[in-house]
């Protein structure tokens, strides 16, 4: 069935969506019921394009789509998924996946992975395994990088950094101009996560990284106060704007706008607001965050959203058919073109957007990322820790000397949370 | 139902008519009962025994009996959570600080109890901040702390003081922060509560007062205050239910932070449970546990103390 459902479904969409003559065939009907996150303007808008146009294909089907805010949905989805439960709902890859998992409220669809239209999607079906099985299938995802005022580089005379030492030398020309080197808003704690991602990926490798996520490593390890150590170095000399707790990430991109700090650690969703704020292309570019130990391969943060099927599906049929259309290469290259999601598409035969960022993004992760792929603090590491340990990331970019006591905490919760 | 009306006609009285003063009464009661009991009284109940398990709040709970307890209060060779003690030292403080809305609100409204033209849109403009939801509150407050460009820092930089990382980016200076903006909408309430209070006061106590020669702080201390004792009363719950359940301010104001200094019991039970990354039910549940017994050492009080009023009264 997957087989004729794929031909077809190919077929279809290059045929133009609108003629759905033959969809009939398929047999799909009833009620398809989505939940989505994707409450944000582009987003929300690509989402209702897909349903309508799903809806378009399948005489017999009706698309029943419900949008929630995006925050809102983070909390939700427990409650969605429990009582009458959606066919198809949004969340995101990796550990973040494991409550729902090992609650059984995820539909294992291993099965759909073995169809011959996912070859294109093989790099993303780590992210999406637990267990040794697949739970759900990818749809976007984006780089993080150093988004930097290109134009005060050139003022200062400063190139992209490739090492650490350069990273440092920059910093400190940046500093003397009497800027800051990064803006940061640290009051939701997941931004300094991204700064551990980096600095402890390229200190230590991505190995390190993901026992360390997986509670094999000991927080208290020397290799994980090294990156702090390595962290410190930036702490120490003023890199980072002042009172950074008090921010947002959206409060904190002001700094880097008016000029008064030069670059951002980010992904790639920000380029919008900065765009949004005034900064052109010209003044704005990216670079990949520098080597810090030469001898590791350097792993990239580039966190996936996803979709699942509840274990409580009505229309089974319809919601694998309904995955299998989101990743094909034809609607991955529309939704998430520079007009739409503006990132990168799941599946490799999917055509990149030509904006530049997302250029510079693709050809990133595709070369230069032999370390590995990070979901980003908190979908790599359990819930718990990640709340746990952003907590410290945040005070210890505040307060360095009280590293100590917050690495016995960490360690401490790392104890009970991994037993 | 006309097989019943025509067997109640043959009987002498229906047993309804019989019963009728002893079961009306518990027929009115009925549907608030029914309704405090699905959600009040059994929750609480359910929060007692979910306490008791580790549950995701998902998956199957499993019993571990007081583990949750032993754990949050630091029982055995475990060191108290760290985020408890935290958290249980800032409801501390806000109940504490928080009871100056009472005098606050006592001094605006003797102020504002004069006849002036004009005077109800004073008034109306000091009851404003009540009025307005309390998200509204924190967030104008979070803007007035702002570092460096809030009007809050500005002005104390007038006088040199710096606070670092600003009033609600410093851990230290926090808490008070957030209670200074609950303060501003608690005031108006017990302003409120005052002026109704003030209509009451009974003018020939005040004349004859007067006429003995009292005035001023004499006047309010003996006088006034005494007559004001229920409006007090009322104050006094409200701002200390206020109080145990400060939320929202902190919810939008700090989020808990920096680095979890500004949790109190509540926001710390709604972050082990149900926030984002909370997956501990059991957990959260004996945090709710030890919260309920807490406000429930006031309700008692309460309680006891209206008795004691109902007696006199009597």
């Amino acid at each position: 069935m997957h087989s004729i459902l794929k031909t077809s479904l190919a077929a279809l969409v290059a045929a133009g969506v609108a003629t759905t003559a033959s969809a009939d065939g398929h047999g799909l009907s009833g009620e398809l019921r989505i939940i989505s996150d994707m409450s944000n303007p582009a987003p929300r808008a690509v989402m209702e394009k897909l349903a309508a146009d799903f809806d378009a294909m399948h005489d017999d089907l009706t698309v029943d789509l419900t949008i929630v805010d995006r925050e809102a949905w983070k909390t939700q989805i427990r409650n969605a998924l429990g009582a009458n439960p959606p066919d198809v709902v949004n969340w995101y890859a990796a550990t973040r996946m494991t409550p729902y998992v090992d609650a059984g409220l995820f539909m294992d669809i291993s099965d759909l992975w073995e169809d011959p239209a996912m070859e294109g999607l093989a790099s993303t079906k780590g992210a999406m395994t637990l267990d040794g099985k697949q739970w759900g299938v990818p749809y976007t995802y984006y780089q993080w990088g150093v988004y930097y005022r290109k134009d005060i580089f050139e003022e200062l005379g400063l190139a992209e950094p490739a090492t650490w030492e350069e990273e440092l030398a920059n910093c400190q020309v940046i500093i003397d101009s009497g800027r800051k080197c990064y803006t940061i808003g640290s009051k939701f704690l997941w931004t300094a996560g991204g700064w551990f991602d980096y600095i402890n990926s390229r200190t230590n490798g991505y190995d390190f990284h993901i026992q360390l996520a997986n509670g094999e490593v000991e927080w208290t390890d020397d290799r994980v106060r090294q990156t702090f150590a390595n962290w410190r170095q930036l702490i120490d000399m003023g890199a980072f704007i002042d009172d950074h707790q008090s921010y947002s990430w959206q409060e904190a991109m002001p700094f880097m706008v008016d000029g008064e700090a030069t670059a951002y650690l980010m992904g790639n969703f920000s380029v919008a607001a900065f765009r949004d704020g005034g900064l052109t292309d010209d003044q704005l570019d990216f670079y990949q965050f520098p080597t810090i130990n030469p001898d590791v391969a350097p792993a990239e943060d580039a966190p996936t959203d996803t979709f699942h099927i509840a274990s409580g599906a009505q229309n089974v049929d319809a919601a694998k058919a309904f995955l299998l259309y989101v990743t094909s290469p034809e609607v991955q290259s529309e939704i998430n073109g520079g007009d739409a999601l503006g990132q990168l598409p799941v599946n490799a035969a999917a055509s990149v957007s030509d904006d530049k960022f997302i250029q510079e993004g693709f050809e990133m992760l595709s070369n230069n990322a032999s370390g590995g792929i990070m979901q980003f603090f908190d979908r790599d590491f359990p819930a718990e820790m990640a709340s746990v340990g952003m907590e410290g990331l945040q005070e210890f970019m505040v307060f360095p000397d009280n590293l100590d006591d917050i690495l016995a905490r960490l360690e401490e919760a790392r104890q009970r949370i991994y037993q | 139902m006309s097989s019943a009306t025509t067997n109640g006609a043959r009987a002498e009285r229906g047993w309804y008519k019989r019963n009728e003063i002893a079961i009306t009464p518990w027929l009115f009661l009925a549907p608030a009962m029914l309704f405090f009991a699905v959600y009040v009284i059994i929750p609480i109940g359910q929060s007692f025994w979910i306490s008791f398990h580790q549950w995701d709040g998902l998956g199957e709970a499993t019993w571990v009996g007081t583990a949750n307890y032993e754990r949050l209060l630091g029982i055995g060779e475990q060191n108290m959570d760290r985020k408890f003690e935290v958290s249980f030292w800032n409801n501390l403080k806000w109940l504490v600080l928080y009871l100056l809305a009472i005098p606050m609100g006592l001094f605006i409204s003797l102020f504002l109890n004069q006849t002036v033209t004009g005077i109800r849109l004073y008034k109306s403009l000091f009851f404003f901040p009540f009025v307005i939801s309390q998200v509204v509150v924190g967030l104008v407050f979070s803007w007035f702390y702002l570092p460096n460009n809030g009007l809050f820092d500005q002005i104390v930089g007038l006088v040199g003081i710096d606070i670092k990382g600003g009033m609600l980016g410093n851990p230290n200076t926090a808490t008070y922060g957030i209670i200074a903006a609950g303060l501003w909408p608690q005031t108006a309430y017990c302003m409120i509560l005052y002026l109704t209070g003030l209509n009451a006061v009974d003018p020939e106590q005040v004349e004859a007062a007067r006429l003995d020669g009292a005035k001023g702080r004499k006047m309010l201390w003996y006088v006034i205050l005494p007559q004001l004792k229920p409006a007090t009363f009322i104050a006094f719950v409200v701002t200390i239910i206020g109080a145990l359940r400060s939320f929202d301010l902190i919810s939008v104001m700090t989020n808990g932070g920096p680095f979890g200094s500004t949790r109190v019991l509540s926001f710390f039970m709604f972050e082990e449970s149900l926030s984002e990354f909370g997956f501990r039910m059991g957990y959260g549940a004996a945090i709710a546990v030890v919260l309920f017994f807490i406000m429930l050492f006031f309700i008692v009080y309460f309680l006891w103390s209206m008795y004691q009023d109902e007696k006199g009264g009597r």
